[in-house]
């Protein structure tokens, strides 16, 4: 690594490689949980879901600083030397983006909760801060706000993991490969 | 030194004086009261309040077991944190306001604790069930009001309130914590 300052690596490192997907997993089962749950009627199960998924966009939050951190001291493989350009820019615009839900969606579920007068207490037991008094009306325009951040992302995870299927299915190169290891061997098994 | 004001208490005696008694607060005023609650649900507490509420008080400090304390809420008044918990709390599993409208609470003791601090006890009733309650108040005089400050912790399932699925204690809390204020300004002389 030391040796290679000016070349980016050739691959992930395990901690990017697990954070990627361990958040993937979590922001999937939350965005699930959050779609159901909105719509039931006012239950203890509800009230339980709402606790878990806001617990869930806690943790969800602290694992993306750590990813964050992660990615800015440690640079990713480059891109495939062949890429178009407006390619790299709608991946690179991609990835910003998607670093940036990833904060805004659990900020504004934050911030909607606060604004509607419940608090947010991490397992039940450490309660953050109330950014905003209550206020009905906000806390509806909050909502509308977390639903709307939601879905783009939704949107965007559809073009990220859809452009990675058309890296490995029709281009053939190791971009998807690079961040599921397994993929890459069993398909050509002497890659680095 | 029960007995704070002097002066206003022999303007009193001397614009009125049918009794020559001190002040005794008993006209209740609804403004400046208020009932709020806080209850925890997945140990999330969430401030609660009670909008139509009215007290019978007539309160001289100098003689507190003669003072007499009554108090009604209309539980449909209920603001419970959001609009859904409203349309659940009134519901048969919790107040059931269409059967019980009101909760009453009706004091049968009032002693002095010193410190303008009293104990007061009576039967509260909520829902059909009736169970003694006792709460210290704190009185404070300005000019011809009393306020009468008290917190309190009520255990819903003493009444039956959230029964069913929500019996459970695991997502809401059996104790509420009530908070209370009470404003009462002494007659104007007749």
């Amino acid at each position: 690594m030391n040796s290679a300052i000016q070349r980016p690596p050739t691959g992930y490192t395990h901690t990017a490689i697990g954070l990627h997907w361990l958040i993937a997993l979590a922001i999937a089962g939350s965005f699930a949980l959050g779609l159901y749950m909105h719509e039931l009627p006012l239950s203890p199960q509800k009230l339980k879901l709402y606790s878990w998924h806001k617990w869930a966009g806690v943790t969800i939050f602290l694992f993306v600083l750590l990813r964050l951190t992660w990615r800015l001291t440690h640079r990713p493989p480059a891109l495939p030397a062949g890429m178009p350009g407006w390619q790299r820019s709608a991946a690179e615009a991609t990835h910003v983006l998607l670093y940036l839900l990833m904060f805004a969606v659990p900020l504004s579920g934050w911030l909607m909760s606060s604004a509607k007068g419940f608090q947010t207490v991490w397992f039940g037991v450490l309660p953050l801060p109330d950014l905003l008094q209550k206020d009905t009306d906000l806390g509806d325009l909050l909502q509308q706000m977390h639903m709307l951040l939601n879905f783009t992302m939704a949107g965007l995870v559809v073009a990220h993991a859809g452009a990675a299927l058309k890296h490995h299915f029709l281009d053939r190169d190791e971009v998807l490969a690079r961040m599921l290891p397994f993929l890459g061997k069993s398909k050509n098994g002497e890659r680095k | 030194m029960k007995f704070r004001l002097p002066g206003l208490a022999l303007a009193a005696i001397l614009t009125t004086a049918p009794a020559a008694h001190a002040l005794e607060f008993n006209q209740y005023q609804h403004g400046k009261s208020s009932l709020a609650f806080v209850y925890k649900q997945m140990n999330v507490p969430v401030d609660g309040q009670f909008k139509s509420f009215r007290a019978k008080i007539a309160f001289d400090p100098a003689k507190p077991a003669a003072a007499k304390a009554e108090f009604e809420i209309d539980l449909a008044s209920v603001d419970a944190g959001s609009k859904d918990a409203n349309d659940e709390v009134a519901g048969k599993s919790w107040f059931n306001t269409k059967a019980f409208p009101i909760a009453r609470f009706v004091a049968t003791s009032i002693k002095p604790l010193g410190n303008n601090r009293f104990e007061v006890a009576g039967k509260m009733s909520i829902k059909g069930k009736t169970q003694d309650l006792s709460t210290p108040v704190t009185v404070t005089q300005q000019g011809n009001s009393a306020t009468f400050d008290g917190s309190l912790v009520l255990k819903r399932a003493d009444y039956g309130i959230g029964d069913g699925v929500w019996a459970d204690f695991g997502t809401v809390a059996n104790e509420i914590q009530i908070k209370f204020r009470l404003v009462a300004s002494a007659a104007a002389a007749k």
